[in-house]
């Protein structure tokens, strides 16, 4: 599944990184500690958080994440997304909480990241 | 040249969205994709002449050049009208299209592309600002010039990343080493993540093997980071590559950690409630350094400073990737 398949189907809001929804999605982490992810997030994977802050954007382009998913409808600032945009990070929206959205990617057969 | 400024607008802009062969476009000159010397005829030259001409050559058309002045253009349907009316005695002078679309060797390609579109010509006939014939540029010119161009330039781009990646083999000493320097100011949270970054490009381009770079990247931001959150004045963070190993060193100016083991604990932190509500200062940072590195060193005094220095091998790497 690509990102662009799996924002369509939990309706999620595209933020950032329009042109890199062909990105595959190789698993999932959650986590809002920043070293959490650092340390066992991989290449490829979606990240469900609810920081919303532009080191999101560093976290995700140092580990080549697939895409971030910032959960319960937080939106991140303006500076935030042009980084993404320039960094080629793509940020999705998501209404639902992080429990839903990793609930709702489970189901899907988006496994846990390892 | 009405039409040759609107032509010029889009490059002026620098449009990001434009591609390599649309950039290309604007940047070559006619002159350089032309036909130089191309098969050209008299006025005086005999329409079965022509046909001859146009036949063995498997041409479609040629411009009608008197004294090295081009006055006309006469091509393969003027040539058949001619026949059909049994005139193969005739001079192309007469038959010959007079007003002729020129296109100037100094013009960018565009302007070509352009009257291409605009008139449905296969060919146009080339001329310097003098009026003198120069070439001939066809709808294949264009085509087998931006290749070769982007060729020229693909071959630019390999050429600067093989310098990069073998700048280890190219010089000799007894010991080749590239340093990297990264200034890192405190409580920059918008910024932080600049530094290891740029030193993950570096390293890629340097050409080394991808899981090194992840674990330098992931050990480096924790430094990175650490620096932003815990010190008085911020930090270097400075990066060491040598062809069997890569030292990463982060140096402050204090405040020092009072108990280093503590520090190693996992969940253990200072920092406090604000920066914590960002998701750092989890405690897991100096953790997610010793898990990534191969050699790891730390070095504290309260009130002088902290040098914490990490050490990543590269020849198992690359027998790893060789194997």
């Amino acid at each position: 599944m690509n990102v662009g398949e799996l924002a369509s189907a939990l309706g999620l809001q595209v933020l950032a990184g329009q042109a890199l929804l062909q990105r595959q999605v190789s698993g999932g982490y959650a986590s809002d500690l920043l070293s959490c992810v650092m340390a066992k997030a991989r290449a490829g994977n979606i990240w469900v958080t609810l920081q919303a802050h532009a080191n999101v954007v560093a976290v995700a382009s140092l580990l080549d994440l697939a895409a971030v998913i910032i959960a319960e409808g937080i939106q991140p600032d303006t500076a935030t997304c042009e980084k993404a945009e320039a960094e080629g990070v793509v940020l999705l929206s998501a209404s639902q909480t992080t429990y839903a959205v990793v609930g709702a990617a489970t189901q899907l057969g988006i496994a846990p990241g390892s | 040249m009405a039409e040759g400024a609107k032509g010029d607008q889009p490059a002026a802009a620098g449009k990001p969205s434009i591609s390599k062969s649309q950039e290309l476009v604007y940047e070559l000159k006619i002159g350089d994709i032309m036909t130089r010397d191309p098969i050209v005829v008299g006025p005086d030259c005999r329409m079965s002449e022509l046909k001859e001409i146009l036949r063995v050559k498997r041409i479609s058309g040629v411009p009608v050049v008197e004294a090295g002045r081009l006055v006309g253009i006469i091509s393969i349907e003027d040539l058949i009208l001619a026949l059909e009316r049994g005139l193969t005695g005739a001079r192309v002078g007469e038959h010959m299209t007079r007003q002729v679309q020129v296109v100037y060797a100094d013009e960018s390609v565009i302007q070509a592309v352009t009257k291409f579109a605009r008139f449905g010509y296969g060919r146009l006939p080339v001329v310097d600002r003098a009026g003198h014939m120069v070439g001939i540029v066809t709808q294949g010119d264009v085509v087998r010039g931006l290749l070769r161009q982007l060729d020229v330039q693909w071959q630019e781009e390999e050429i600067h990343r093989y310098r990069a990646s073998h700048i280890f083999e190219d010089i000799e000493s007894d010991q080749t080493g590239l340093v990297l320097r990264y200034r890192v100011a405190a409580r920059d949270f918008v910024r932080g993540g600049e530094a290891s970054s740029k030193l993950k490009r570096a390293l890629e381009r340097l050409g080394a093997p991808p899981p090194v770079v992840r674990r330098v990247a992931v050990a480096a931001y924790e430094a990175e980071t650490n620096l932003i959150i815990h010190t008085d004045s911020g930090g270097e963070l400075i990066a060491e590559v040598q062809p069997d190993r890569i030292r990463v060193v982060a140096l402050d100016t204090g405040p020092g950690i009072a108990d280093i083991d503590r520090a190693m604990q996992p969940g253990f932190s200072t920092a406090p409630d604000w920066i914590r509500e960002l998701g750092f200062g989890a405690g897991m940072g100096l953790n997610n350094i010793r898990a990534c590195a191969d050699e790891m060193s730390i070095e504290s005094q309260l009130g002088t400073g902290t040098r914490l220095e990490v050490i990543f091998h590269l020849a198992m790497e690359r027998k790893k990737e060789a194997a």
